[in-house]
């Protein structure tokens, strides 16, 4: 196949490290399953030492402990902050998301390539998040209600405005999982080019690059994440007097 | 009627070039949020956390287009999906 000479070093795919068989269909491990399993790795081995510091935590608290708190406490406060009296239900799975996302999205800095820049991470994100939503709609409010939300802005006998809501419906992990999925990529891809095509020069500058790239996109599609996240279920929760 | 695989390269470099012409949109739309947004801390600038955790969240969300762009021209160029 005949590429431009100019691409052949660029290389920001995903590669097979090895096939194996699975009931007659052949699977592939491919980079991102390892560069997950690295990301998981290191986010198990600090929340094993966190659980540790946190069970033998002092008054005083010393520096480890300090930072733990930090975080577990600014990332309650998003929560709270967007998700009223429902919130408290709602820090672990946020919580832990963030971290996820941010870590995979930040691990470019590592020379992984970043997991969420594959659609098969950021769609099942996605899915969770949405079945989260539904989920929480289902628990919360009525089924006359969400009929009638379902036909919103024509009267309840007069369905014939529910497809396109439904549609809107179905819109949301789809817009989710690419938003993140190409914001990260886009990062990706304009690195590889940069180093793929200068070579030698891109030594030492283009760390400012990375910066922007990985470490200031990454966090603000993360913290984006997680915002439409809890927004979408505050919507859906509503004034949260549970049925 | 059959191209050969170069006419189909190049014509998906165009077509990806035209693609990325989505980034107007967004960038049209940054730019009225991020001024609005200092028109607000300039009125009240004791909510200035707020406002800026608002106009990152809307301007994330008014790039998605912009990315929907970006994807079809990384696709074109990279993927190959005219090539038979």
């Amino acid at each position: 196949m005949g590429h431009g000479i100019l691409l052949t070093d660029v290389d920001f795919m995903i590669h097979g490290v090895f096939q194996y068989s699975f009931f007659g269909h052949p699977v592939w491990i491919t980079t991102t399953h390892v560069c997950i399993l690295i990301v998981m790795l290191i986010l198990v081995g600090f929340a094993v030492a966190a659980n540790r510091a946190i069970r033998k935590g002092a008054e005083v608290p010393g520096a480890f402990q300090n930072v733990v708190e930090l975080i577990v406490e600014k990332l309650d406060g998003m929560v709270d902050s967007s998700m009223g009296h429902a919130a408290p239900r709602y820090y672990n799975y946020i919580g832990t998301i963030f971290i996820f996302i941010l870590f995979s999205n930040i691990s470019g800095l590592l020379g992984l390539r970043p997991p969420t820049a594959d659609y098969g991470v950021t769609l099942p994100l996605a899915l969770i998040t949405f079945s989260m939503i539904r989920f929480s709609k289902w628990k919360y409010q009525k089924p006359g209600t969400i009929w009638v939300d379902l036909c919103s802005p024509l009267p309840s006998w007069l369905p014939i405005w529910m497809p396109i809501n439904l549609i809107s419906t179905i819109a949301v992990p789809i817009s989710l999982s690419l938003r993140l999925f190409a914001n990260v990529l886009s990062g990706t891809a304009m690195m590889a080019l940069l180093y793929g095509l200068l070579g030698w020069i891109a030594t030492a500058w283009p760390a400012a690059l990375h910066v922007y790239f990985d470490l200031f996109s990454g966090a603000i599609q993360t913290y984006v994440f997680c915002m439409l996240t809890m927004t979408y279920i505050s919507n859906e929760i509503g004034d949260g007097t549970r049925r | 009627m059959d191209f050969n695989e170069n006419f189909i390269l190049g014509c998906s470099a165009i077509g990806a070039g035209l693609a990325v012409i989505a980034g107007i949109g967004p960038g049209v739309g940054q730019g009225i949020a991020a001024g609005h947004a200092a028109a607000a801390v300039g009125r009240n600038p004791g909510a200035s956390g707020e406002i800026r955790s608002m106009m990152l969240l809307g301007q994330a969300v008014a790039e998605t287009t912009g990315l929907y762009g970006l994807l079809v021209a990384i696709l074109l160029l990279f993927v190959h999906p005219l090539l038979p």
